[in-house]
């Protein structure tokens, strides 16, 4: 019907669209040329954009609002994607306790700022999200980038990633469902949903995953596309109705598949969720006013500092269990540092909190240095000084 | 020829399968095997021996010429050879474990001919082939005999010289 009207406006809309997207492909090729991830370039850009920012967009914003929640969907049915069930289930068994330790060092002090700056305690806790999690796509882009897949610390590595999705599939539905709120019987009642749908679905990936994956495996690559796209979003829109979030309704599809399908569906799904997130990191900072960012700069720069070095020492920790020599474990260090996409994606789980544009610019005004941080220290982590009380090459103690 | 070294395989959730083993010379090689197939052949630093370079990245099918180049060829053309000779013929190579009850027996000893209709056409010592052993002739465990005959009659021989 749009089209069939031929207005002006969607003439104004497709060249909205067209340059946006373009001014995005140009970051994230400016991104590549310095190595570093172009979250952040998307970030600065939509804050230039958006509200009180340099240029407004007139027609095609509605259409950036669902392209975003789309990007939203799809980056989290990646995350659920991400490991196959037999990688899921060895990283339970041998990852819980870095897991542990990943959680306490990194998510404490987001959790205890939010508490300082005196929010709200579920909003403390989103942040407390926003500064745990490593981004595992600025992670695999480094290693790849470095050529250190092959490096012995990078199992270590890899293994707290998968520790991390494992936690965020039960921390997302629950901080969900609390978000949801209302009464407390309800809230009781939509993280109990949350969890049993959770579980079930985890219990279901790991016993039946291959039964379930085969089912939608088949096709042409256009069939599979079709059908995985379909069910995401169904799947996330019942989950929606259902008052468990959307974003948890795709990240569990995600975990769902295996096998095959997860294969092709990491291959035919990641240009969609690329274009899709891109939107979606440019319509976040939209909405975040540059006064707000500029009011929190100071509050991101001290929680950057203080948790750049408690992944280092995540990581540093990890890759000791593992045996490996200090640069090794200064390497594994560095590499987790990288916060990014999720770290956005919960802080705009919370957009419609008391406490949410707060929220919002500060978890860019965070991702903004971590994820530059990160990849820059990891690349001359070599040339770190380590002190040489720590430099001894420590004991395995198993993996 | 020295045993074969000790491989030493790690998993890369998201990304693949590491497989390692030191060399005679003890440098350390791996081989990283991606989940799409593709494989990596690594060389760890000697300075740094968590740090590796990848020396290169081949295909699957990159890796098949390059196992063929490795000397799986010789062993190809041989089975090829023999197949073509007469047809419903097999060739079969087995190692000799040392719990094997061909070890420390002579062939005579096995009674491997009357036993199955295969004969063992040449033994593998060391790297070294024995053509035509007679009966007399004592196999060792670590010894890989080549034996020929009917599919059942070396299924039969398998049975015999496996623990």
């Amino acid at each position: 019907m749009l089209i069939a009207a031929g207005s002006s406006d969607v003439a104004l809309a497709f060249v909205e669209i067209g340059a946006l997207v373009l001014g995005l492909a140009l970051l994230s090729r400016l991104a590549g040329r310095f190595g570093i991830t172009a979250i952040p370039l998307y970030l600065l850009a939509g804050l230039a954009m958006g509200e009180g920012g340099v240029v407004q967009l007139d027609v095609t914003l509605e259409f950036f609002e669902i392209a975003a929640e789309i990007g939203v969907l799809l980056l989290l049915f990646a995350l659920g994607l991400e490991y196959s069930e037999g990688e899921l289930r060895s990283g339970l068994r041998s990852g819980l306790t870095p897991g542990v330790v990943d959680m306490a060092l990194n998510a404490t002090p987001g959790v205890a700022l939010g508490l300082i700056l005196g929010w709200d305690p579920l909003a403390a806790v989103l942040l407390g999200g926003v500064t745990w999690i490593t981004s595992s796509g600025v992670v695999s882009k480094v290693l790849s980038d470095l050529g250190r897949l092959g490096f012995r610390e990078t199992p270590a590595v890899l293994n707290l990633l998968v520790i991390e999705d494992l936690a965020m599939a039960v921390y997302l539905p629950v901080v969900a469902a609390l978000i949801v709120g209302g009464t407390v019987e309800a809230t009781i009642t939509s993280v109990a949903i949350a969890l049993a749908a959770v579980t079930v679905i985890l219990l279901a990936a790991l016993r039946y995953g291959r039964r379930l994956s085969d089912l939608v495996a088949g096709g042409s690559d256009e069939t599979f596309l079709l059908t995985v796209f379909g069910i995401t979003l169904l799947v996330a829109g019942v989950a929606q109705r259902l008052e468990v979030s959307g974003a948890i309704g795709a990240f569990l599809v995600g975990l769902a598949l295996s096998g095959k399908a997860e294969r092709r569906a990491n291959v035919l799904i990641s240009p969609l969720r690329d274009l899709f997130a891109a939107m979606f990191f440019l319509f976040f900072s939209f909405q975040i006013d540059p006064a707000d960012l500029v009011a929190v700069l100071g509050p991101a720069i001290a929680l950057a500092s203080v948790t750049v070095f408690t992944k280092v020492a995540t990581g540093w920790y990890a890759a000791g269990r593992m045996g490996v020599g200090s640069k090794a474990r200064m390497r594994a260090g560095t590499v987790m540092i990288a916060r990014g996409e999720f770290s956005i994606v919960i802080a705009a789980l919370g957009s419609s909190l008391v406490d949410g544009p707060d929220l919002g610019a500060l978890a860019a005004g965070y991702v903004l240095i971590t994820a530059v941080v990160g990849p820059l220290a990891s690349k001359f982590s070599d040339r770190i000084p380590i002190p040489g009380r720590l430099a001894a090459r420590p004991v395995p103690s198993g993996v | 020829m020295a045993p074969m070294a000790e491989v030493r395989e790690t998993k890369l959730p998201g990304v693949g399968v590491r497989h390692e083993f030191t060399t005679e010379d003890g440098a350390d090689i791996g081989v990283l095997v991606h989940h799409d197939g593709r494989r990596e052949i690594l060389v760890y630093d000697s300075d740094d021996p968590d740090a590796c370079s990848s020396l290169v990245s081949l295909s699957a099918a990159d890796t098949r010429t390059v196992s063929e180049l490795l000397g799986a060829s010789r062993v190809t053309e041989a089975v090829t050879a023999v197949q073509q000779e007469i047809e419903g013929l097999a060739i079969e190579w087995i190692e000799l474990t040392p719990s094997s009850p061909a070890s420390n027996a002579t062939i005579g000893d096995g009674m491997y001919r009357t036993k199955t209709g295969s004969s063992i056409v040449a033994v593998i010592r060391d790297g070294q082939s024995i053509p035509a052993p007679g009966p007399e002739f004592g196999l060792l465990a670590g010894d890989v005999i080549v034996a020929v005959g009917t599919t059942d009659g070396l299924a039969a021989m398998r049975e015999l010289v496996r623990p």
